[in-house]
């Protein structure tokens, strides 16, 4: 592989998760911490930092050991790698952010069980050298990121009237206080993913018509 | 048994795992297309919650008092293989129940409404039987929204719904709607 192919590479690996393999939008993995935290942008962006570092901290850690994890346990070995990794964020929460700590509470431990970073150890980390795995680990985090502040930030505006507790509205704003209950979180991911399948249909459509228009011309 | 009853009915409906504490998403769109199977996975689920709260219980009491930083790593080790082994025994002991849980039971293991439980569990800083009890409940109402899911799915499929709700959309709409229903419970003790 020459200089250039390997760079183009390393570009798809990063630039995937981002929007074409977005985690949440497009996979529909680790819905639990993403509808759960996010009630606001702050605690989004919270959550999406610490998933980051769990992320990063562990694709690189099982690439490197990649040859030395045997198969039949390795499953249990990432599950332990990730989870020390959770404790340290854990833990260096508590201690410097007691605010945001307590008010994601148990999540920040449930991070161990986010199915989107087990699946990237499995499915990438585990057989692609270290400086890929980052790269994907990377783009997907910044995937989940993205995703999370969505979220969190309709979320915060319609159903609180402000954004990272800045009010937006003035004092006339009726909150859609549903927004920040627990239905609201169903419900705006289910409305998203709709407009997404939505977007994806048009495109389709016009690229079928686009086909056969090409076809017309040419028979 | 106030206090245990009010525990049980807590995390039946109004603290429902599901519907409003956001854990065990995945089996609740992913399993929940036929009701047989949602009925089945809901009392895997059960079962493995049961083993989690004597497993957290016993961890907590007897070894995580001299080393709290390991309490992730040890719930998560010590509740995979305590299923697992649970697993092994019922496939020797009782192959019906097996076939009826068995393929379950690996699926939920490393489920976040199981590491919830025994994580809530600490929290709340609950005995052994209360434990108990609020497994069942967590156990029970995540039944509960399994199978209630899987017979409004079973009945989406022979509506005439347009093309693009297909899917996790129209699970995840119809998951909003069902939550906001859990919400009314919340005035069921009002007076406590």
């Amino acid at each position: 592989m020459n200089a250039i192919e390997q760079s183009g590479r390393a570009y798809q690996e990063l630039i995937k998760g981002i929007w074409k393999e977005n985690p949440i939008f497009v996979s529909v993995l680790g819905m639990c911490p993403t509808l759960a935290v996010t009630n606001s942008a702050i605690n989004g962006l919270a959550m999406g930092l610490a998933t980051t570092f769990v992320l990063i901290g562990s694709s690189l850690l099982v690439s490197l050991m990649r040859k030395w994890i045997p198969k039949q346990v390795r499953i249990t070995t990432y599950i332990v790698i990730i989870a020390t990794f959770v404790s340290t964020v854990d833990l260096t929460l508590e201690a410097f952010f007691p605010k945001i700590h307590k008010e994601l509470g148990a999540f920040i431990a449930l991070i161990v069980v986010n199915c989107v970073i087990l699946g990237r150890q499995e499915a990438f980390a585990s057989k692609n050298p270290p400086w890929l795995s980052f790269l994907d680990a990377l783009g997907m985090s910044v995937g989940f990121i993205i995703a999370l502040l969505m979220l969190g930030g309709i979320r915060e505006i319609l159903g609180n009237g402000s954004f990272f507790d800045i009010s937006l509205f003035g004092s006339h704003f009726e909150p859609w206080v549903i927004m920040i209950l627990p239905p609201g979180g169903f419900l705006l991911l289910g409305f998203l993913l709709l407009f997404f399948n939505w977007l994806r249909a048009v495109r389709l459509d016009r690229a079928k018509l686009e086909a056969e228009k090409v076809k017309v011309q040419h028979g | 048994m106030g206090d245990l009853l009010w525990i049980f009915i807590s995390a039946l409906l109004i603290n429902n795992f599901t519907l409003s504490s956001f854990l065990g998403i995945c089996p609740f769109l992913g399993v929940s297309d036929r009701v047989d199977t949602a009925l089945r996975m809901g009392l895997a689920n059960i079962f493995v919650m049961l083993i989690t709260a004597i497993s957290a219980w016993a961890l907590n009491t007897f070894v995580l008092i001299y080393a709290p930083y390991l309490r992730l790593i040890s719930f998560i080790i010590v509740i995979a293989s305590t299923v697992q082994f649970v697993e092994m025994v019922i496939k020797k002991f009782s192959p019906d129940l097996f076939k009826a849980l068995g393929i379950f039971l690996p699926l939920i293991t490393t489920n976040c409404a199981i590491l919830g439980l025994a994580l809530f569990q600490t929290t709340k800083e609950y005995g052994l039987v209360q434990s108990l009890f609020y497994a069942l409940g967590g156990g029970g109402g995540m039944t509960l929204a399994l199978v209630l899911m899987a017979g409004i799915r079973e009945e989406a499929r022979i509506l005439d719904i347009p093309r693009v709700v297909h899917g996790t959309a129209l699970s995840l709409i119809v998951a909003g709607i069902l939550s906001m229903a859990f919400m009314g419970f919340a005035g069921l003790f009002s007076s406590k």
